[in-house]
């Protein structure tokens, strides 16, 4: 009986863990996952009695369980999927539109020194300007029509698209290129070969900020200028004091980014299988 | 593959335009390496061994004197002279045998010769089985082996070296000692290998040439006459060694510890 008096090194060792366990910098997969939900679930919860309590009138924000009835009215209407793929077919357009320019443009600044130092200062001068002070002067040009819209989804997400693109060539490493030039490597092949895949992970950085933009573009521009589309749902909802339905239009918005969002990672995650550091961020 | 040529160098100076004057890296260097032959540059940090090969593969222009490789003055890279640096500088988005496929110039050969190439010199470097790796999968030792096969595939007339093992641990580097002298022994090229390891430079190199800094010039050329493989506690070995250190410390009039 005295051995089990006698200290004991392996029941040490387990309570050590133990406490590592219960730290707040050591949450097991379980208790993040837990954690995660818990939070939106008492948010839900507090706002649906809110509502059904009386504290906030529907008319200004309609409980969870009337939204989420609105979401199946539309959706059984067809409605929300109809204005949905209106606003997506705009974002292509748009964003095929701008990711062309930006990767284009992007990848001539960061090769040629001069194209570079000659578009600096319009860059500069240019860049900040906020997409929605183009608005009025988009309209002014085309009218209140698809190219409208088109357009200024196409310079909304230019930009992120551009300046990523610019620095991801701009930054290969100077090692690289000693390389291909020690193995005679033509400025073709350098380019395609060396430079090109070196800066992917920037111009997917570009890409993933681009359709961001551009989904917010599409419901700004919405609002201002359109008939159809999601964002003309949120606000003529709002004309019809329909709080429910604009709801389900602004959560949507958020939805459908989510889902981007996760598309393009997955697509980074495809493309750039060697990158280490996007393997890790999982 | 192609016959061996000199390497000559005459009178080569270089400077460098420093924001407090000129550096003069290089000083009046003169070396001639045979056809073949296994040299080794040892100096301390500064004394201008890298820059004598950036001369030598053409990544640094504007220098006096000559570089003449087979009687010819050289111009810019060329694959006739393989570089290895420190790192291993392989692609990571390209797997082992992409990246030494990526030393291959691709003027008329069939993929299929490529391919025996590249499969060839996988072998060479003892990399079989990890052609489709990527380099982050790979240890240091292992980059270093395809970043040597990557300097290989074009058969090279002259493969220089920048400390190549200086990044490994010291035992991969012992290693690798080994196994690039059996590579070298089965590629024959001539070999200009810079390091700051005075046992890697005796245990590879059939002439040390030992460099001073400030400006850089030669201070000493010693042979050594060991045959393969070399016994590193031979007594032939430990003059060496004292002789180079010697000359290395010689300014310091210090008596540095060398342990045989």
């Amino acid at each position: 009986m005295s051995l089990i008096n006698s200290y004991n090194p392996i029941i040490v060792i387990k309570n050590i863990t133990k406490t590592a366990k219960n730290t707040i910098f050591n949450l097991s997969w379980l208790d993040s996952v837990y954690l995660k939900i818990l939070v939106p679930a008492i948010l839900l919860v507090t706002w649906e009695s809110a509502c059904r309590l009386g504290y906030l009138k529907p008319l200004i924000l309609p409980s969870p369980t009337a939204i989420v009835q609105a979401f199946e009215r539309l959706i059984k209407s067809g409605e929300l999927f109809r204005h949905l793929g209106i606003s997506l077919f705009r974002i292509l357009q748009g964003y095929a539109l701008g990711a062309f320019f930006g990767i284009t443009l992007g990848i001539l600044i960061g090769i040629f020194k001069r194209i570079d130092q000659g578009s600096s200062v319009v860059i500069s001068f240019l860049r900040p300007i906020p997409i929605f002070a183009w608005i009025p002067v988009i309209i002014l040009w085309l009218g209140i029509d698809e190219s409208t819209k088109v357009t200024i989804i196409a310079l909304g997400c230019f930009w992120p698209i551009l300046l990523n693109v610019m620095a991801g060539i701009k930054h290969v490493d100077k090692k690289y290129l000693e390389v291909a030039r020690i193995l005679e490597k033509s400025p073709y092949q350098t380019l395609v070969k060396v430079i090109l895949p070196s800066a992917l992970p920037s111009i997917f950085t570009g890409l993933r900020v681009g359709i961001g933009m551009a989904w917010m573009c599409v419901v700004a521009a919405e609002v201002i200028a359109s008939t159809s589309g999601i964002g003309f749902l949120i606000s003529y909802s709002r004309e019809m004091l329909q709080p429910d339905v604009m709801f389900v239009g602004v959560f949507s918005i958020g939805i459908v980014g989510l889902i981007i969002d996760r598309i393009f990672k997955l697509l980074e995650m495809h493309f750039i299988k060697w990158n280490v550091n996007t393997k890790r961020k999982r | 593959m192609e016959v061996l040529e000199t390497l000559l160098i005459k009178n080569l100076n270089k400077t460098y335009k420093a924001e407090n004057g000129d550096v003069h890296a290089l000083k009046d260097v003169s070396l001639t390496i045979q056809p073949g032959e296994f040299v080794s540059i040892v100096g301390t940090s500064g004394c201008g061994k890298s820059t004598l090969l950036r001369l030598i593969v053409g990544l640094e222009n504007d220098f006096t004197g000559e570089i003449k490789l087979g009687g010819k003055q050289i111009q810019g890279p060329d694959i006739n002279r393989g570089m290895v640096f420190q790192e291993a500088r392989l692609f990571p988005w390209l797997t082992a045998e992409e990246n030494i496929a990526f030393g291959l110039v691709d003027n008329h050969i069939s993929k299929k010769e490529k391919k025996e190439i590249v499969n060839k010199h996988i072998a060479l470097v003892n990399l079989t089985g990890f052609a489709k790796s990527y380099p982050h999968q790979l240890s240091g030792g292992m980059q270093q082996r395809v970043s040597i096969a990557r300097a290989l595939v074009n058969y090279p007339n002259l493969l220089t070296l920048d400390e190549p093992f200086g990044a490994l641990d010291a035992l991969t580097r012992l290693q690798m000692q080994q196994e690039f002298l059996r590579i070298w022994e089965t590629e024959k090229t001539t070999v200009l290998l810079v390091t700051h390891d005075v046992d890697e430079a005796i245990f590879l190199a059939d002439r040390v040439v030992v460099m001073s800094s400030r400006p850089g010039t030669i201070s000493k050329i010693i042979k050594v006459n060991a045959s393969r493989p070399r016994d590193r506690n031979s007594c032939a070995f430990a003059d060496i060694k004292k002789e180079i250190y010697k000359e290395l410390f010689k300014e310091d009039n210090l008596l540095i510890d060398y342990i045989i």
